[in-house]
């Protein structure tokens, strides 16, 4: 691999170096989990510990914290992950269809996973979805079903 | 010469729908046919059904193009479309498509106008001006201009912003903060987004206002995880910012973790401060005692975004809008299934069939509209057949409504307001923080209790008990997450007893 990230390749040195960047600031731990797992995928328990022992918090602390938010994972995630919407205003477009067709569509996938996320702001223009962070719009079955082709080509 | 001028919107919804591609197919006939062109990446003017919506700035005006797919391209450049000619997309001049001339834009005045990230265009659309004046007057005198100008925050409960703003600026000198809600989530709002994308100085202008105000000189924006682009933009905005620094205000920005709840200021304050995002107790309140303990002004992103205008143009002008004690503008934002799905700002007191029928042009599908939500998901649910509330806040409470966030959904006659009850609950079970039991409790058991009224199971002892567990809710809930999820499930139940195998 070509060494372009700034960053140690292990977990506890990678979460020790993010730590160190915010100036190892307890209020800076959302921010150093988001950074902590945007570059490995997952929070594993190597980078936990790393982080509770350069915050001054203990493991409990930081486990109630990444248990809070939805967004943290201890698991390594599929190689692509689509969130698609479920709130009200895509509900209103056929989001719960779409989300029964999703289901189907990938299950016994592994390298596509589906989540559900309540609302990314393009209520107009729902059903909406995150595919691997790009926002998608008036998904239909068949779209739906275009986009995860394009997935599979790419895995 | 001079290089034609070409908008292509950058903002997230308009990316959904192909900008990017279209922005790139624009810049590559341009190449190939030897024309100099200067292709601008605005935010969204909030017409979101004409998205990719293309401007070009000619004599008379910027002309619009959409919704613009990459084949049309080619045929834009034939029928002449740098010089604002005739093609079937257009839609003459942008300032005149009804939807937006009718518009009363205030805070979105430089949206989808501007190059989001270009600070001199933001000077020259009247940006800074109202800080500019702010700094020449004693906080005091600004905090009295805020509350002159009748701002309520509009992040939900409609608090007095000025009177929030006194209570930190009374609090002992030392270190304050500004922080701006930007969790955003409420299904069928965007407007936050769309202006943080279109137009974050604005954003940040609002803030360092208010930073003079109560004596505060750093600012942090929460911001949810769930808008990627808005967070990069922000970052970017206030790079340039504190590089150019037309006021000494610092902005910190942080990113949510995907909890509803921390929308919820206290729980917002949490989350800033790296801990599990549950709700304080009140008081103290935070503007009393808010991030790390210092006296905090907590602000939605309209709230601030309001605030530039007010100070450049003066308490007066903003006041004039608006009814009753609701002043101002509102923005809007109408989704779900809707034709002319986008934002609207318009003084408070339009009626809400103004806005389904007249702006949003009824539902997309072109089924009958049976319900609105308004007000995000802790919203009332509303039939069709009483559009005719005027929106303001005081109106909306007495239909036993809410304005909220300023959120409007539209369902069609496919809907099934049992499921819509349930799913009331069901939200509030994954996003209650748990701290306190009515919530916690009520809403799994809710969920429960409805899925044995949809199942048909002896329906009329269930329903009341979703009536008892809803006043247990409404009651005893420490915040409005438990507090108003039973507005959803009851407004549906009252006014589609149907739905429910109720008569
Ligand atoms: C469950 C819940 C979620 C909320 N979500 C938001 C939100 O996403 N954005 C927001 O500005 N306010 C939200 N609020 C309201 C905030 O608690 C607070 O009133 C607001 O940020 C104050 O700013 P304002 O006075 O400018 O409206 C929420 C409140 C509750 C109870
Ligand atoms: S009402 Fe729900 S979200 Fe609010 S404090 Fe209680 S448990 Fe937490
Ligand atoms: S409700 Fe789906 S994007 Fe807002």
């Amino acid at each position: 691999m070509p060494a372009v990230s700034t960053f140690p390749d292990t977990q506890d040195a990678a979460a020790r170096a993010i730590c160190a960047q915010h100036g190892n600031r307890p209020d800076a731990l959302l921010e150093i989990l988001h950074e902590t797992q945007s570059q490995f995928g997952f929070l594993s328990d190597d980078a936990l510990k790393a982080i509770a022992h350069a915050l001054n918090i203990s493991r409990a602390e930081i486990h109630g914290v990444v248990t809070f938010y939805h967004d943290f994972r201890r698991e390594a995630p599929p190689g692509h992950v689509i969130r698609l919407c479920r709130a009200e205003a895509c509900q209103a477009v056929g989001a719960e269809a779409l989300a029964h067709h999703a289901e189907k569509r990938l299950a016994g996938n592994p390298s596509v996973g589906l989540e559900a996320v309540y609302c990314l702001g393009n209520c107009a223009l729902g059903p909406a979805a995150l595919v691997d962070g790009e926002l998608k719009a008036r998904l239909t079955p068949a779209a739906f079903d275009a986009l995860v082709a394009e997935l599979e080509a790419k895995a | 010469m001079s290089a034609v001028r070409i908008f292509v919107p950058v903002d997230a919804a308009a990316q959904s729908v192909g900008a990017n591609e279209v922005a790139a197919a624009i810049a590559r006939e341009a190449a190939q046919r030897g024309i100099a062109i200067e292709l601008v990446r605005n935010g969204s003017r909030g017409m979101f059904w004409l998205e990719p919506l293309v401007e070009v700035e000619t004599a008379t005006g910027r002309m619009a193009y959409g919704p613009v797919a990459p084949d049309d391209v080619a045929s834009l450049f034939d029928a002449g479309f740098l010089a604002g000619g005739t093609h079937p997309l257009g839609h003459g001049l942008t300032a005149a498509i009804p939807y937006f001339a009718k518009q009363e834009r205030l805070s979105f005045a430089r949206c989808g106008v501007i190059d989001p990230l270009d600070l001199a265009d933001y000077e020259a659309h009247g940006g800074l001006a109202g800080l500019h004046r702010a700094l020449t007057m004693q906080p005091q005198d600004v905090v009295a201009e805020i509350t002159d100008s009748g701002l309520r925050g509009r992040g939900g409960a409609g608090f007095p912003t000025g009177i929030k703003w006194q209570t930190a600026l009374e609090q002992p000198a030392g270190q304050k903060y500004v922080c701006a809600n930007a969790d955003e989530g409420d299904s069928g709002t965007f407007a936050d987004r769309m202006l943080m994308e279109g137009d974050p100085f604005s954003l940040i202008e609002g803030m360092a206002i208010a930073g003079h105000a109560i004596g505060a000189d750093t600012g942090y924006i929460y911001i949810r995880s769930e808008y990627p682009h808005a967070v990069a933009t922000m970052h970017r905005a206030a790079a340039i910012w504190h590089d150019a620094a037309p006021s000494p205000f610092r902005i910190e920005i942080r990113v949510g973790g995907g909890a509803y709840i921390c929308g919820e200021e206290s729980a917002m304050l949490e989350s800033l401060e790296g801990k599990r995002g549950q709700v304080r107790a009140k008081p103290p309140i935070p503007a009393i005692s808010g991030l790390f303990g210092k006296p905090t002004v907590v602000n939605n992103v309209l709230t601030l975004a309001a605030v530039g205008d007010i100070m450049a143009k003066g308490a007066a002008h903003y006041r004039d809008f608006g009814m009753g004690r609701s002043r101002g503008t509102q923005a809007f934002q109408l989704a779900g299934d809707v034709a002319r799905g986008g934002l609207v700002e318009k003084a408070f007191g339009v009626t809400l069939r103004e806005l389904v029928e007249d702006f949003g042009g009824g539902t997309r599908s072109g089924k009958p509209l049976r319900a609105v939500q308004a007000g995000g998901p802790l919203g009332a649910y509303i039939p069709a057949s009483a559009l005719d509330v005027a929106m303001d806040y005081e109106a909306l409470a007495a239909a036993g409504a809410m304005l909220g966030h300023g959120g409007i959904v539209l369902f069609n006659d496919s809907v099934d307001m049992a499921k819509m009850a349930r799913f009331a609950f069901e939200f509030c079970a994954i996003e209650s923080c748990g701290k306190c039991t009515p919530c916690r409790i009520g809403a799994v058991r809710g969920r429960e209790v409805m899925d044995k009224v949809i199942a048909g199971e002896d329906r009329a002892s269930n329903l009341a008990l979703v009536e008892d567990l809803c006043e247990i809710m409404t009651d005893g809930s420490l915040c409005a997450m438990g507090g108003l999820t039973p507005m959803p499930v009851l407004s549906a139940l009252r006014h589609f007893p149907e739905d429910f195998g109720r008569e």
